[in-house]
Protein backbone atom coordinates (compact mmCIF):
# COMPACT_ATOMS: atom_id res chain seq x y z
CA UNK A 1 0.00 0.00 0.00
CA UNK A 2 1.56 3.49 -0.97
CA UNK A 3 -0.22 7.22 0.49
CA UNK A 4 -0.07 10.08 -2.44
CA UNK A 5 -0.66 13.02 -1.47
CA UNK A 6 -1.86 15.70 -3.41
CA UNK A 7 -0.34 18.62 -2.17
CA UNK A 8 -2.69 21.27 -4.92
CA UNK A 9 -5.50 19.87 -3.38
CA UNK A 10 -4.29 20.37 0.01
CA UNK A 11 -5.79 22.78 2.17
CA UNK A 12 -3.62 22.12 5.21
CA UNK A 13 -6.76 21.26 7.37
CA UNK A 14 -4.49 19.22 9.43
CA UNK A 15 -6.58 15.97 9.94
CA UNK A 16 -4.07 13.71 8.74
CA UNK A 17 -1.45 15.10 11.29
CA UNK A 18 -3.81 14.76 13.73
CA UNK A 19 -5.02 10.97 13.18
CA UNK A 20 -1.47 9.77 12.71
CA UNK A 21 2.13 12.13 13.25
CA UNK A 22 4.32 9.36 12.21
CA UNK A 23 2.58 9.44 9.00
CA UNK A 24 1.93 12.86 7.78
CA UNK A 25 3.35 16.30 8.85
CA UNK A 26 2.44 19.62 7.51
CA UNK A 27 4.88 22.46 5.64
CA UNK A 28 5.64 25.36 8.01
CA UNK A 29 5.81 27.45 4.73
CA UNK A 30 2.32 26.47 3.49
CA UNK A 31 0.50 24.11 5.67
CA UNK A 32 0.47 21.38 3.26
CA UNK A 33 0.77 18.02 3.69
CA UNK A 34 3.92 16.10 3.89
CA UNK A 35 3.81 12.23 3.94
CA UNK A 36 6.59 11.07 6.29
CA UNK A 37 6.48 7.24 5.40
CA UNK A 38 4.15 6.46 2.13
CA UNK A 39 4.44 2.86 2.81
CA UNK A 40 2.42 2.49 6.19
CA UNK A 41 2.62 -1.50 7.46
CA UNK A 42 0.67 -3.03 10.21
CA UNK A 43 -1.60 -0.59 12.51
CA UNK A 44 -0.48 2.30 10.76
CA UNK A 45 -2.29 0.85 7.57
CA UNK A 46 -5.67 1.41 9.50
CA UNK A 47 -4.40 5.03 10.72
CA UNK A 48 -3.59 6.00 6.72
CA UNK A 49 -7.13 4.75 6.00
CA UNK A 50 -8.76 7.38 8.24
CA UNK A 51 -6.93 9.67 7.05
CA UNK A 52 -8.04 9.45 3.93
CA UNK A 53 -11.65 9.28 4.74
CA UNK A 54 -11.50 12.34 7.14
CA UNK A 55 -9.58 14.55 4.74
CA UNK A 56 -11.86 17.24 3.71
CA UNK A 57 -10.19 18.17 0.25
CA UNK A 58 -10.08 14.68 -0.67
CA UNK A 59 -6.18 15.27 -1.15
CA UNK A 60 -5.33 11.78 0.10
CA UNK A 61 -5.88 8.61 -1.42
CA UNK A 62 -4.20 5.27 -1.28
CA UNK A 63 -2.88 2.60 -4.04
CA UNK A 64 -3.43 -0.67 -2.92
CA UNK B 1 -43.90 15.31 4.31
CA UNK B 2 -45.11 15.15 0.82
CA UNK B 3 -43.93 16.75 -2.42
CA UNK B 4 -46.11 19.93 -2.34
CA UNK B 5 -46.00 20.80 1.30
CA UNK B 6 -43.82 24.07 1.66
CA UNK B 7 -40.61 23.74 3.54
CA UNK B 8 -38.90 26.97 4.97
CA UNK B 9 -35.75 27.57 6.36
CA UNK B 10 -33.96 28.14 8.66
CA UNK B 11 -35.92 26.12 11.30
CA UNK B 12 -35.14 27.26 15.22
CA UNK B 13 -33.47 24.92 17.50
CA UNK B 14 -35.17 25.14 20.90
CA UNK B 15 -33.70 22.14 22.74
CA UNK B 16 -29.54 21.54 23.07
CA UNK B 17 -30.52 18.01 23.27
CA UNK B 18 -33.14 17.32 20.56
CA UNK B 19 -33.26 17.65 16.99
CA UNK B 20 -35.71 19.73 14.96
CA UNK B 21 -38.37 17.24 13.77
CA UNK B 22 -38.30 19.19 10.62
CA UNK B 23 -34.51 17.51 9.61
CA UNK B 24 -35.60 13.91 10.81
CA UNK B 25 -38.63 13.75 8.34
CA UNK B 26 -36.11 15.42 5.51
CA UNK B 27 -33.68 13.01 5.94
CA UNK B 28 -35.97 10.06 5.60
CA UNK B 29 -37.69 11.37 2.67
CA UNK B 30 -35.06 11.61 0.21
CA UNK B 31 -31.68 13.35 -0.18
CA UNK B 32 -32.68 16.56 -0.93
CA UNK B 33 -34.97 18.87 -0.51
CA UNK B 34 -36.86 22.20 -2.39
CA UNK B 35 -37.02 24.71 0.33
CA UNK B 36 -38.15 28.09 1.28
CA UNK B 37 -35.69 30.96 2.35
CA UNK B 38 -35.70 34.05 4.18
CA UNK B 39 -36.44 36.63 1.34
CA UNK B 40 -38.74 35.09 -0.71
CA UNK B 41 -36.38 32.90 -2.38
CA UNK B 42 -35.93 29.13 -2.59
CA UNK B 43 -32.83 26.79 -2.34
CA UNK B 44 -32.15 23.14 -1.89
CA UNK B 45 -31.22 21.35 1.35
CA UNK B 46 -29.30 18.86 2.15
CA UNK B 47 -29.62 17.28 5.56
CA UNK B 48 -28.51 13.34 4.89
CA UNK B 49 -23.80 12.95 5.92
CA UNK B 50 -23.48 11.40 2.56
CA UNK B 51 -24.77 13.94 0.44
CA UNK B 52 -23.57 16.85 2.41
CA UNK B 53 -19.87 15.75 1.86
CA UNK B 54 -20.41 15.60 -1.41
CA UNK B 55 -21.32 18.99 -1.91
CA UNK B 56 -19.19 20.75 0.34
CA UNK B 57 -16.33 18.42 -1.40
CA UNK B 58 -17.42 19.16 -4.75
CA UNK B 59 -15.82 22.37 -6.37
CA UNK B 60 -18.86 22.88 -9.07
CA UNK B 61 -20.46 24.37 -5.79
CA UNK B 62 -19.52 28.53 -5.22
CA UNK B 63 -19.21 29.90 -2.19
CA UNK B 64 -19.82 33.46 -3.64
CA UNK B 65 -22.13 35.61 -1.66
CA UNK B 66 -22.16 38.06 -3.89
CA UNK B 67 -24.02 35.60 -6.54
CA UNK B 68 -27.48 35.97 -7.22
CA UNK B 69 -29.15 33.31 -5.33
CA UNK B 70 -26.27 32.67 -2.49
CA UNK B 71 -28.58 31.29 -0.04
CA UNK B 72 -28.31 33.73 3.21
CA UNK B 73 -30.25 32.06 6.44
CA UNK B 74 -30.57 35.87 7.59
CA UNK B 75 -32.78 38.04 5.57
CA UNK B 76 -30.21 40.80 4.87
CA UNK B 77 -27.49 38.97 4.50
CA UNK B 78 -26.89 39.97 0.97
CA UNK B 79 -27.21 43.80 2.38
CA UNK B 80 -23.61 43.70 4.07
CA UNK B 81 -22.06 42.86 1.09
CA UNK B 82 -21.03 46.54 -0.79
CA UNK B 83 -17.69 45.96 -2.00
CA UNK B 84 -16.73 42.94 -3.55
CA UNK B 85 -12.75 43.97 -2.85
CA UNK B 86 -13.73 43.05 0.85
CA UNK B 87 -14.52 39.58 0.14
CA UNK B 88 -13.26 37.32 2.71
CA UNK B 89 -11.78 34.53 2.11
CA UNK B 90 -15.49 32.27 3.44
CA UNK B 91 -16.85 33.43 0.13
CA UNK B 92 -13.76 32.83 -1.89
CA UNK B 93 -13.70 29.95 -4.92
CA UNK B 94 -10.61 28.00 -6.25
CA UNK B 95 -7.88 29.21 -7.43
CA UNK B 96 -8.59 32.37 -5.87
CA UNK B 97 -9.69 30.69 -2.36
CA UNK B 98 -6.30 28.71 -2.31
CA UNK B 99 -4.38 31.32 -2.43
CA UNK B 100 -5.59 33.37 0.35
CA UNK B 101 -5.82 30.53 2.36
CA UNK B 102 -2.20 29.02 2.07
CA UNK B 103 -1.23 32.74 2.74
CA UNK B 104 -2.47 32.88 6.37
CA UNK B 105 -2.46 28.67 7.16
CA UNK B 106 1.07 28.64 8.46
CA UNK B 107 -0.66 30.02 11.80
CA UNK B 108 -2.91 27.45 11.79
CA UNK B 109 -1.29 24.45 11.40
CA UNK B 110 -1.29 21.67 13.90
CA UNK B 111 2.54 22.14 15.28
CA UNK B 112 1.70 26.22 15.45
CA UNK B 113 -1.57 25.67 17.69
CA UNK B 114 -0.31 23.53 19.43
CA UNK B 115 2.75 25.95 20.63
CA UNK B 116 -0.01 28.11 22.12
CA UNK B 117 -1.05 25.52 24.59
CA UNK B 118 0.93 26.75 27.71
CA UNK B 119 -0.68 30.26 27.25
CA UNK B 120 -4.36 28.94 26.66
CA UNK B 121 -4.32 26.83 29.55
CA UNK B 122 -3.11 30.24 31.52
CA UNK B 123 -6.14 32.07 30.46
CA UNK B 124 -8.32 28.85 31.18
CA UNK B 125 -6.51 28.77 34.58
CA UNK B 126 -6.86 32.57 35.37
CA UNK B 127 -10.81 33.06 34.54
CA UNK B 128 -11.14 30.00 36.94
CA UNK B 129 -9.49 31.45 39.40
CA UNK B 130 -11.63 34.97 38.87
CA UNK B 131 -14.83 33.09 38.68
CA UNK B 132 -14.18 31.03 41.91
CA UNK B 133 -13.23 33.73 44.20
CA UNK B 134 -16.58 35.64 43.00
CA UNK B 135 -19.85 35.41 43.60
CA UNK B 136 -22.34 32.25 43.42
CA UNK B 137 -24.16 31.64 41.66
CA UNK B 138 -22.38 32.85 38.16
CA UNK B 139 -22.96 33.14 34.33
CA UNK B 140 -20.47 30.73 33.29
CA UNK B 141 -21.25 31.94 29.45
CA UNK B 142 -19.98 35.72 30.80
CA UNK B 143 -17.16 34.62 33.29
CA UNK B 144 -15.55 31.65 30.76
CA UNK B 145 -17.22 30.45 27.68
CA UNK B 146 -16.76 34.11 25.79
CA UNK B 147 -13.67 35.06 27.51
CA UNK B 148 -11.46 32.21 26.53
CA UNK B 149 -12.05 32.67 23.06
CA UNK B 150 -12.00 35.76 22.95
CA UNK B 151 -8.68 36.31 24.14
CA UNK B 152 -7.17 33.90 22.76
CA UNK B 153 -8.10 34.95 19.31
CA UNK B 154 -7.17 38.45 20.58
CA UNK B 155 -3.72 37.68 21.32
CA UNK B 156 -3.63 35.80 18.21
CA UNK B 157 -4.43 38.55 16.10
CA UNK B 158 -3.28 41.33 17.83
CA UNK B 159 -6.36 43.12 18.25
CA UNK B 160 -6.84 44.91 21.85
CA UNK B 161 -9.30 42.94 24.65
CA UNK B 162 -10.71 45.82 26.04
CA UNK B 163 -12.56 46.06 22.78
CA UNK B 164 -14.08 43.30 23.46
CA UNK B 165 -17.79 44.75 24.33
CA UNK B 166 -17.41 46.76 20.86
CA UNK B 167 -16.69 43.54 18.83
CA UNK B 168 -18.96 41.16 20.88
CA UNK B 169 -21.77 43.03 20.14
CA UNK B 170 -21.65 44.05 16.90
CA UNK B 171 -20.80 40.18 16.19
CA UNK B 172 -24.66 39.05 17.63
CA UNK B 173 -26.12 41.79 15.97
CA UNK B 174 -24.49 40.01 12.96
CA UNK B 175 -25.82 36.61 13.82
CA UNK B 176 -29.43 37.54 14.90
CA UNK B 177 -31.65 36.62 12.14
CA UNK B 178 -33.69 39.54 14.48
CA UNK B 179 -31.31 42.12 13.39
CA UNK B 180 -32.84 44.59 10.64
CA UNK B 181 -30.99 44.65 6.85
CA UNK B 182 -30.75 48.64 8.51
CA UNK B 183 -28.42 47.12 11.55
CA UNK B 184 -27.12 44.25 10.21
CA UNK B 185 -25.27 46.59 7.66
CA UNK B 186 -24.71 49.24 10.48
CA UNK B 187 -22.82 46.29 12.63
CA UNK B 188 -20.58 45.22 9.82
CA UNK B 189 -19.66 48.51 8.73
CA UNK B 190 -19.02 49.41 12.42
CA UNK B 191 -16.68 46.56 13.05
CA UNK B 192 -15.09 46.83 9.32
CA UNK B 193 -14.12 50.72 10.22
CA UNK B 194 -12.95 49.39 14.15
CA UNK B 195 -10.59 46.87 12.36
CA UNK B 196 -9.61 49.15 9.36
CA UNK B 197 -8.23 51.77 12.39
CA UNK B 198 -6.56 49.02 13.94
CA UNK B 199 -5.14 47.41 10.07
CA UNK B 200 -3.89 51.10 9.79
CA UNK B 201 -1.93 51.70 12.91
CA UNK B 202 -0.13 48.40 12.22
CA UNK B 203 0.95 49.05 8.77
CA UNK B 204 2.03 51.96 10.62
CA UNK B 205 4.10 50.03 13.29
CA UNK B 206 3.49 46.08 12.20
CA UNK B 207 3.07 44.31 16.22
CA UNK B 208 3.86 40.44 16.09
CA UNK B 209 1.13 39.15 16.24
CA UNK B 210 -0.98 37.45 13.16
CA UNK B 211 -1.99 40.77 11.55
CA UNK B 212 1.26 42.59 12.01
CA UNK B 213 3.15 39.01 10.61
CA UNK B 214 0.74 39.19 7.63
CA UNK B 215 1.37 42.54 6.62
CA UNK B 216 4.77 42.67 6.68
CA UNK B 217 4.49 39.03 4.75
CA UNK B 218 2.46 40.58 2.17
CA UNK B 219 4.44 43.41 1.91
CA UNK B 220 7.73 41.27 1.00
CA UNK B 221 5.50 39.54 -1.51
CA UNK B 222 4.32 42.64 -2.86
CA UNK B 223 0.41 41.20 -2.84
CA UNK B 224 -0.49 43.31 0.23
CA UNK B 225 -4.15 44.83 0.18
CA UNK B 226 -5.45 46.57 2.90
CA UNK B 227 -9.09 46.08 2.22
CA UNK B 228 -8.01 42.32 1.71
CA UNK B 229 -6.28 43.06 5.42
CA UNK B 230 -9.76 44.13 6.99
CA UNK B 231 -11.62 41.37 5.49
CA UNK B 232 -9.25 38.62 7.01
CA UNK B 233 -9.21 40.78 10.54
CA UNK B 234 -13.32 40.96 10.44
CA UNK B 235 -13.57 36.51 9.28
CA UNK B 236 -10.95 35.75 11.73
CA UNK B 237 -12.26 37.99 15.02
CA UNK B 238 -15.93 37.11 13.91
CA UNK B 239 -15.67 33.33 13.44
CA UNK B 240 -12.63 32.67 16.20
CA UNK B 241 -14.81 33.71 19.44
CA UNK B 242 -18.78 33.19 19.51
CA UNK B 243 -18.57 30.17 17.75
CA UNK B 244 -15.68 28.18 20.28
CA UNK B 245 -17.76 30.37 23.34
CA UNK B 246 -21.33 28.66 22.46
CA UNK B 247 -19.21 25.04 22.38
CA UNK B 248 -17.96 25.97 25.28
CA UNK B 249 -21.19 26.43 27.28
CA UNK B 250 -23.17 23.65 25.67
CA UNK B 251 -20.61 20.98 25.97
CA UNK B 252 -20.34 21.91 29.79
CA UNK B 253 -24.33 21.50 30.27
CA UNK B 254 -23.64 18.25 27.68
CA UNK B 255 -21.39 17.33 30.17
CA UNK B 256 -23.28 18.32 33.26
CA UNK B 257 -26.51 16.33 32.27
CA UNK B 258 -24.18 13.37 31.60
CA UNK B 259 -22.57 12.49 34.45
CA UNK B 260 -21.89 9.27 33.39
CA UNK B 261 -19.88 10.16 29.89
CA UNK B 262 -18.15 12.91 32.16
CA UNK B 263 -16.55 10.15 34.04
CA UNK B 264 -14.41 8.55 31.57
CA UNK B 265 -13.34 11.91 30.64
CA UNK B 266 -11.92 12.80 34.06
CA UNK B 267 -10.58 8.93 34.19
CA UNK B 268 -8.58 9.83 31.21
CA UNK B 269 -7.99 12.87 29.99
CA UNK B 270 -6.39 11.05 26.94
CA UNK B 271 -9.82 10.69 25.94
CA UNK B 272 -10.89 14.32 26.08
CA UNK B 273 -9.47 14.96 22.76
CA UNK B 274 -11.89 12.40 20.60
CA UNK B 275 -14.74 13.54 23.16
CA UNK B 276 -14.35 16.95 21.78
CA UNK B 277 -15.20 15.46 18.54
CA UNK B 278 -18.55 13.80 19.88
CA UNK B 279 -19.17 16.69 21.50
CA UNK B 280 -18.65 19.22 18.06
CA UNK B 281 -21.00 16.47 16.52
CA UNK B 282 -23.27 16.41 19.09
CA UNK B 283 -24.38 20.11 18.65
CA UNK B 284 -23.08 21.40 15.73
CA UNK B 285 -23.57 24.99 15.84
CA UNK B 286 -23.12 26.78 12.65
CA UNK B 287 -25.14 25.70 9.50
CA UNK B 288 -25.21 29.42 7.44
CA UNK B 289 -21.46 28.76 6.53
CA UNK B 290 -22.24 25.43 4.73
CA UNK B 291 -24.53 27.16 1.80
CA UNK B 292 -23.26 27.16 -2.05
CA UNK B 293 -24.72 27.58 -4.80
CA UNK B 294 -24.28 25.45 -8.25
CA UNK B 295 -22.14 27.18 -11.23
CA UNK B 296 -22.92 24.13 -13.38
CA UNK B 297 -25.97 21.68 -13.21
CA UNK B 298 -25.30 19.21 -10.82
CA UNK B 299 -26.93 15.65 -9.61
CA UNK B 300 -26.68 15.09 -6.23
CA UNK B 301 -28.72 11.92 -4.24
CA UNK B 302 -30.80 11.11 -7.53
CA UNK B 303 -32.18 14.97 -8.23
CA UNK B 304 -30.10 17.68 -11.05
CA UNK B 305 -28.90 20.78 -8.49
CA UNK B 306 -29.14 23.62 -11.59
CA UNK B 307 -26.59 26.17 -12.42
CA UNK B 308 -27.48 29.11 -10.23
CA UNK B 309 -29.47 27.35 -7.94
CA UNK B 310 -28.48 27.37 -3.80
CA UNK B 311 -27.99 24.91 -1.78
CA UNK B 312 -28.06 24.63 1.82
CA UNK B 313 -25.75 21.94 3.11
CA UNK B 314 -27.19 21.15 7.34
CA UNK B 315 -24.33 20.03 9.05
CA UNK B 316 -26.07 19.63 12.52
CA UNK B 317 -28.77 17.06 10.46
CA UNK B 318 -25.65 15.02 8.83
CA UNK B 319 -24.41 14.88 12.27
CA UNK B 320 -27.46 13.32 13.17
CA UNK B 321 -27.79 11.38 10.62
CA UNK B 322 -28.37 7.75 12.08
CA UNK B 323 -26.82 5.36 9.02
CA UNK B 324 -23.72 6.85 9.76
CA UNK B 325 -23.79 7.90 13.88
CA UNK B 326 -25.95 5.05 15.76
CA UNK B 327 -27.97 6.00 17.76
CA UNK B 328 -27.32 10.40 17.19
CA UNK B 329 -28.95 10.85 19.61
CA UNK B 330 -26.94 9.68 22.27
CA UNK B 331 -23.68 11.74 23.97
CA UNK B 332 -21.21 8.72 23.69
CA UNK B 333 -17.64 10.48 23.79
CA UNK B 334 -15.99 7.29 22.72
CA UNK B 335 -17.88 6.59 19.80
CA UNK B 336 -15.12 8.11 17.69
CA UNK B 337 -17.28 10.90 15.60
CA UNK B 338 -13.68 12.21 13.54
CA UNK B 339 -15.88 12.35 10.72
CA UNK B 340 -18.42 14.79 11.55
CA UNK B 341 -18.92 17.76 9.53
CA UNK B 342 -19.32 20.22 12.22
CA UNK B 343 -16.32 22.49 10.80
CA UNK B 344 -18.00 21.66 7.43
CA UNK B 345 -16.18 19.79 4.50
CA UNK B 346 -14.27 20.50 1.18
CA UNK B 347 -12.07 23.28 0.71
CA UNK B 348 -13.68 25.98 3.40
CA UNK B 349 -13.51 23.21 6.14
CA UNK B 350 -12.73 25.73 9.35
CA UNK B 351 -9.04 27.04 9.45
CA UNK B 352 -9.25 27.48 13.20
CA UNK B 353 -10.69 23.84 13.93
CA UNK B 354 -7.40 22.95 15.53
CA UNK B 355 -7.38 25.83 17.83
CA UNK B 356 -10.54 25.20 18.34
CA UNK B 357 -10.07 21.64 19.29
CA UNK B 358 -7.76 22.51 21.77
CA UNK B 359 -9.22 25.40 23.39
CA UNK B 360 -12.05 22.79 24.27
CA UNK B 361 -10.16 19.81 25.34
CA UNK B 362 -8.21 22.55 27.58
CA UNK B 363 -11.95 23.74 29.18
CA UNK B 364 -12.68 20.73 30.03
CA UNK B 365 -9.99 19.23 31.26
CA UNK B 366 -9.22 22.00 33.51
CA UNK B 367 -12.97 22.83 34.64
CA UNK B 368 -14.30 19.77 35.75
CA UNK B 369 -10.82 18.77 37.60
CA UNK B 370 -10.91 22.25 39.16
CA UNK B 371 -14.75 22.74 40.23
CA UNK B 372 -16.04 18.67 40.10
CA UNK B 373 -19.21 20.14 42.07
CA UNK B 374 -19.92 22.33 39.40
CA UNK B 375 -23.96 21.98 38.56
CA UNK B 376 -26.49 24.57 36.39
CA UNK B 377 -28.80 26.26 38.44
CA UNK B 378 -32.04 25.93 36.19
CA UNK B 379 -32.81 22.51 34.29
CA UNK B 380 -31.42 21.90 31.36
CA UNK B 381 -34.52 22.49 28.95
CA UNK B 382 -34.95 25.76 30.90
CA UNK B 383 -31.80 27.33 29.40
CA UNK B 384 -32.04 30.44 27.08
CA UNK B 385 -31.11 29.18 23.67
CA UNK B 386 -29.95 31.18 20.97
CA UNK B 387 -32.91 30.04 18.76
CA UNK B 388 -33.09 33.38 16.56
CA UNK B 389 -29.10 33.22 15.82
CA UNK B 390 -27.26 31.51 12.89
CA UNK B 391 -24.56 30.40 15.48
CA UNK B 392 -26.40 28.09 17.93
CA UNK B 393 -25.94 28.15 21.51
CA UNK B 394 -26.89 29.98 25.08
CA UNK B 395 -27.11 33.19 26.05
CA UNK B 396 -26.10 32.62 29.47
CA UNK B 397 -25.34 29.04 31.78
CA UNK B 398 -26.18 29.58 35.05
CA UNK B 399 -23.88 27.71 37.71
CA UNK B 400 -22.86 27.04 41.73
CA UNK B 401 -20.74 24.85 42.57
Amino acid sequence: MKIIADTGKCVGAGQCVLTEPALFDQSEDDGTVIVLNDTPDGELIEKAREAVNICPSQALSLEE
Amino acid sequence: MTATEELRMPVARTCPFSQPEQYVRMREDSALHRVQIPGGKQAWVAARHEEARQILGDRRFSSDRFLPNFPFLAEGGAAILTNAKQKAMIGMDAPEHGEARREVLGEFTVKRVEAMRPRIQEIVDGLIDELLAGPKPADLVEKLSLPVPSLVICELLGVPYGDHDYFQERTMALIRRSTSVEDRKKASEELRGYLGGLVTAKEKDPTDDLLGRQIVKRREEGTYDHDAMIGLAFLLLVAGHETTANMISLGTIGLLENPGQRATIEADPGKTLLAVEELLRYFTIVEGATARVATEDVEIGGVTIKAGEGVLVLGYAANWDPEVFESPEKLDLERGARHHVAFGFGPHQCLGQNLARMELQIVFDTLFRRIPTLTCTLPADQLPVKKDATIFGLYQLPVTW
